[in-house]
């Protein structure tokens, strides 16, 4: 699991109002390359949580002192992109879980896979 | 990339071992894949450097040819972790890195992914064994999750319903190919060697 698809994922077990941020607890953590696509990550940036993805990457050891809130003017600083980028697409997540801030509920991340599924009785 | 190279690409990725009645896991052919991804790439630039979801992504072989397409990212999402662990070897095989993947039910997840993704892909289930409706459920969220374009799979009897639920939706549906979708004898209980459904290649974009 990336880092951006952790800001998009949210808990929605029955009853849950903000199931948003989910707090990751990784017991394996890799780094892939992956070739950096400039135009995108500025793209994304403005429909980023930010402050979710800050807090997923201080938690998992990767902040590399990315500030609070994106710097004015990021689209020409490459040395920003090139951090947000590797926070967004290659800091994965392999082995551990999600935890729904509301309710405690945790989802397992095995090979790279959260699985968001609920029983019967959650959803 | 020439659409031929695509499709030969495509024929590497692995499908499903035992595909499941209950969750319609008919494969998508090299060829339709291949299709469908070389329109959406070359005709409406809507992959290259776009995130992407694909819905009820199965093996992964519309989201690997996403990615081979330099999608910024694709997220495929389904509900079977014995497809997903097909998918994640075909991801390893490729060597793609532009790719991820989560374990959820299509189905449920509603408007929780709200405009978050440029693109939508997907060959969703038909509905037509015993869930019907699926394939509206699966439109209606794609459609909700996509800032941009949803292409989708969807039998051509199908098409005036389809057509009224857009307009219900308030988005513009264009039908950009009829295929012939070649459903091959995957289960017991097709008799004939194989099957021939008629099915439209859809584009839904935001009015």
């Amino acid at each position: 699991m990336k880092l951006l698809t952790h800001n998009m994922l949210t808990s929605h077990v029955k009853g849950v109002t903000k199931g948003y941020p989910l707090l990751i607890k990784a017991t394996e953590v890799k780094v892939n390359e992956v070739e950096f696509q400039p135009q995108f990550v500025s793209r994304m940036i403005p429909k980023l949580e930010w402050s979710a993805l800050i807090q997923a990457a201080e938690g998992l050891g990767y902040l590399q002192d990315l500030p609070n809130a994106p710097i004015s003017n990021y689209e020409n600083n490459e040395e920003f992109l090139r951090k947000v980028h590797r926070v967004l697409l290659e800091v994965e997540v392999i082995e551990g879980c999600l935890q729904c801030p509301e309710s405690g509920r945790q989802f397992p991340i095995s090979k790279g896979v959260p699985n968001m599924l609920l029983n019967e009785d959650e959803s | 990339m020439k659409l031929k190279e695509l499709e030969s690409c495509l024929q590497q990725v692995d499908g499903f071992e035992e595909p499941k009645i209950l969750l319609e896991q008919y494969p998508t052919s090299p060829h339709i894949a291949g299709c469908m991804l070389y329109t959406i790439h070359n005709t409406y630039d809507d992959i290259k450097n776009k995130l992407v979801a694909d819905l009820g992504c199965g093996c992964g072989v519309l989201s690997i040819g996403a990615a081979v397409l330099d999608a910024g990212l694709c997220v495929g999402f389904d509900i079977d972790s014995g497809a997903l662990d097909i998918f994640k070897q075909n991801v390893e095989e490729f060597e793609l890195s532009n790719i991820d993947t989560v374990q959820t039910d299509v189905s449920t997840i509603g408007s929780s992914f709200a405009k978050k993704f440029d693109t939508v892909i997907m060959n969703p289930p038909f509905g037509t064994k015993h869930n019907q409706g699926i394939d509206m459920q699966f439109l209606k969220t794609a459609i909700s999750m996509a800032r941009g374009a949803v292409y989708s799979l969807h039998k051509t009897t199908t098409r005036d319903h389809i057509s009224k639920k857009a307009s219900d939706w308030k988005v513009k549906m264009e039908v950009i190919a009829e295929l012939r979708y070649d459903l091959p004898a995957s289960y017991k209980f097709h008799k004939k060697k194989s099957v021939d459904i008629q099915v439209d290649f859809i584009r839904f974009t935001p009015k």
